[in-house]
């Protein structure tokens, strides 16, 4: 409900999402589509969307907009970055996408410290799929391919991208939000619109991790939803920025 | 007339792809086509392109998916084992309808096979590959100036139909030098109106996709995309034909092999044998014209291919049952040489009872 209280940037299209009720994805399009309206850069803004929940965003976004497939985002954002150096390209990709298939591709577009934007969705789970475990579904979290709930000795731990990816010199922000109350939204807020920053003025990789709840394929209310991520995700996945040139000067 | 000079056919292809104005190049290492990814990686910088040495094949098409949806011409190069990690990309690209030039240097398969000359992606190359219903334009050259000639024509192939054109060459021809000349070309400047550059004041967005989450639109998309593959097989059919008119029996080759297939046939039509050569540079459109007007008169028919026979199957499919279809392959990386493939022309043609 709370995006509905203000006015819809020009970045975002007037229509109504297929998001389940609780879904944090809305919310975050909206900051995203915030952060590109307030930099002024909807013009030259070309968005890369991801196959999973989300793969519709390219709807959403009054933006142009290329449809990657299932975790390859990174890489066709790099295809367009290096043939439009002067357009400010982003990536929107889910866990699944970003942590499990497309693995290979954020680290090195990260790597490389290309110019783009990576929004990375953090649901614990596939959504689109229908709840099956995610490289970040907890230990003990009951999916539908982890029926018994996630076995430490045979899945391992959940991957925290944004600490993996900070070990890497190429990127110049990477930040862990949520979107839960008020205040982590704010914070959430300014975190991407640091990393859409980064982007315009071109200097290098900046990645945003948003946890994001799932109420749907976690079986539960949006209410329960948003305190499931309190009580267990914050304590695994722990918020705040993990890479900044500021930090480090 | 530009002057010839002596090239590689893999730095050939490279340098002609500059010619034609590519200014993007993204691929990974792998034998027998390194001297292009090298070759690019030298070159492009000179002329203010993009070269990018992308962490896997399935990142490389991702990002020519990338570039060609952004309105560049593109290009990326590969072998055998590497070719296949691309075919989820070249799936999306034919869906999304991007223009761009994929080039296979084929070897010997399957698994890591051998790193020697072989033709055995022929099915993969012209029969999809991928995913879904879709066709690649496939040019199969024969010679290094081919190679040069046909990666210029497969730039606009690509751009006039917006779709995947696949350079089937191999390892021998890749690895060939020989003489080449650089006509001058005027690159056409192709608008593409649907490209995602950036809104700069559209007030519509542009959105590169292959999606279709209803049935009816999907199967509205995919009769689009038959409609324009029937324009292509109607306007696209390239071959060339020596010696057919009164041959008795057919030779069908492709790329290198088809210039050891001409070499028995000149053999055999010094010892009086009415043998003739159908040589597809389309592989796909497949010139069944040609071959079906060619069993009219002919006894016979012999397709060599480095491979347990693939095209020889589009071959029957032009014959049809009326005349004998026969087949030499090796495979695995060996090449067939011409006293070989002379036997194969003197057996079937004592059997059909000509001289
Ligand atoms: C190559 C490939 N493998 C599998 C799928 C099926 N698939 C679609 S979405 C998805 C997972 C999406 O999960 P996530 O990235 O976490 O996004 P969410 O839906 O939770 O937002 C999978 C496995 C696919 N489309 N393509
Ligand atoms: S299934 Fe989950 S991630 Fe997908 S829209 Fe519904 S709540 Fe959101």
């Amino acid at each position: 409900m709370t995006e509905k209280l203000f006015a819809i940037p020009a970045t975002l299209k007037d229509i109504p999402t297929h998001y389940c009720p609780g879904c944090h994805h809305g919310i975050i399009h909206r900051l995203v589509a915030e952060a590109i309206q307030e930099l002024g850069v909807q013009d030259k803004a070309i968005g890369v969307a991801p196959v999973g929940c989300s793969v519709l965003c390219y709807d959403y976004f009054n933006i142009d907009m290329q449809e990657a497939a299932h975790g390859r985002a990174p890489a066709v954002a790099t295809g367009i970055k290096r043939v439009h150096p002067e357009a400010v390209v982003f990536t929107y990709q889910g866990d699944g996408d970003l942590a499990s298939i497309g693995c290979a591709e954020i680290v090195h577009a990260a790597a490389r410290s290309e110019k783009i934007t990576t929004i990375f969705v953090n649901n614990a789970i596939y959504g689109m799929t229908g709840g099956q475990m995610a490289p970040t579904s907890l230990v003990g979290q009951v999916t539908t391919t982890s029926p018994y709930g996630r076995k430490e000795d045979s899945c391992g731990k959940p991957i925290q991208m944004s600490e993996m990816l900070s070990t890497l010199h190429g990127p110049k922000f990477i930040a862990r939000v949520a979107v839960n109350n008020p205040a982590n939204m704010a914070k959430a807020k300014a975190a991407i619109k640091k990393a859409f920053e980064i982007n315009v003025k071109g200097e290098g990789f900046a990645l945003v991790e948003v946890l994001s709840t799932c109420p749907t394929n976690w079986g539960m209310s949006p209410v329960e939803a948003v305190s499931w991520l309190e009580k267990n995700m914050l304590p695994y996945f722990p918020l705040g920025i993990f890479k900044s040139e500021e930090v480090a000067k | 007339m530009a002057e010839k000079i002596l090239m590689k056919g893999n730095e050939a292809i490279g340098e002609a792809a500059v010619v034609a104005g590519c200014r993007h190049y993204f691929g990974y290492p792998i034998t027998p086509q390194s001297e292009l990814i090298e070759y690019m990686a030298k070159r492009l910088p000179q002329v203010d392109g993009v070269f990018l040495q992308a962490e896997s094949e399935v990142s490389a098409i991702n990002m020519v998916y990338g570039a060609a949806g952004a309105g560049a011409r593109v290009m990326t190069s590969s072998s055998s084992p590497g070719f296949s990690l691309k075919q989820e990309g070249i799936s999306y690209i034919a869906g999304a309808e991007l223009p761009c030039v994929l080039v296979n240097v084929q070897r010997g398969g399957p698994g890591l096979g051998s790193i020697q000359p072989g033709q055995a992606d022929y099915f993969q190359a012209t029969k999809g590959g991928g995913h879904g219903d879709y066709h690649n334009i496939v040019i199969a050259p024969n010679s290094v100036q081919e190679l040069v000639d046909m990666t210029i024509l497969s730039f606009d192939l690509a751009d006039q139909y917006r779709n995947p054109v696949v350079l089937l060459a191999d390892g021998a021809i890749g690895q060939m030098m020989e003489p080449v000349e650089f006509r001058e070309v005027t690159a056409k400047n192709i608008e593409k109106p649907w490209a995602s550059t950036g809104l700069h004041g559209r007030s519509e967005t542009n959105v590169i996709n292959s999606l279709f989450l209803k049935p009816d639109e999907c199967e509205k998309h995919n009769k689009h995309l038959q409609e324009k593959y029937a324009v292509i097989e109607k306007n696209e059919v390239r071959y060339e034909s020596i010696h057919v008119e009164d041959a008795d029996l057919v030779l069908v080759a492709y790329g290198i092999t088809s210039r050891i297939v001409f070499s028995a046939m000149e053999k055999a039509r010094k010892e009086g044998m009415k043998v003739g050569l159908i040589r597809p540079i389309s592989l796909w459109p497949f010139p069944y014209k040609p071959i079906e007007d060619a069993s009219a008169h002919a006894k016979a028919f012999l397709t060599v291919e480095m491979s347990a026979g693939q095209m020889v199957e589009d071959v029957r499919l032009a014959v049809g049952r009326t005349k004998p279809v026969y087949f030499y392959g090796r495979t695995g990386g060996m090449i067939p040489n011409s006293a070989e493939i002379y036997d194969q022309i003197v057996t079937i043609m004592q059997a059909k009872g000509g001289k």
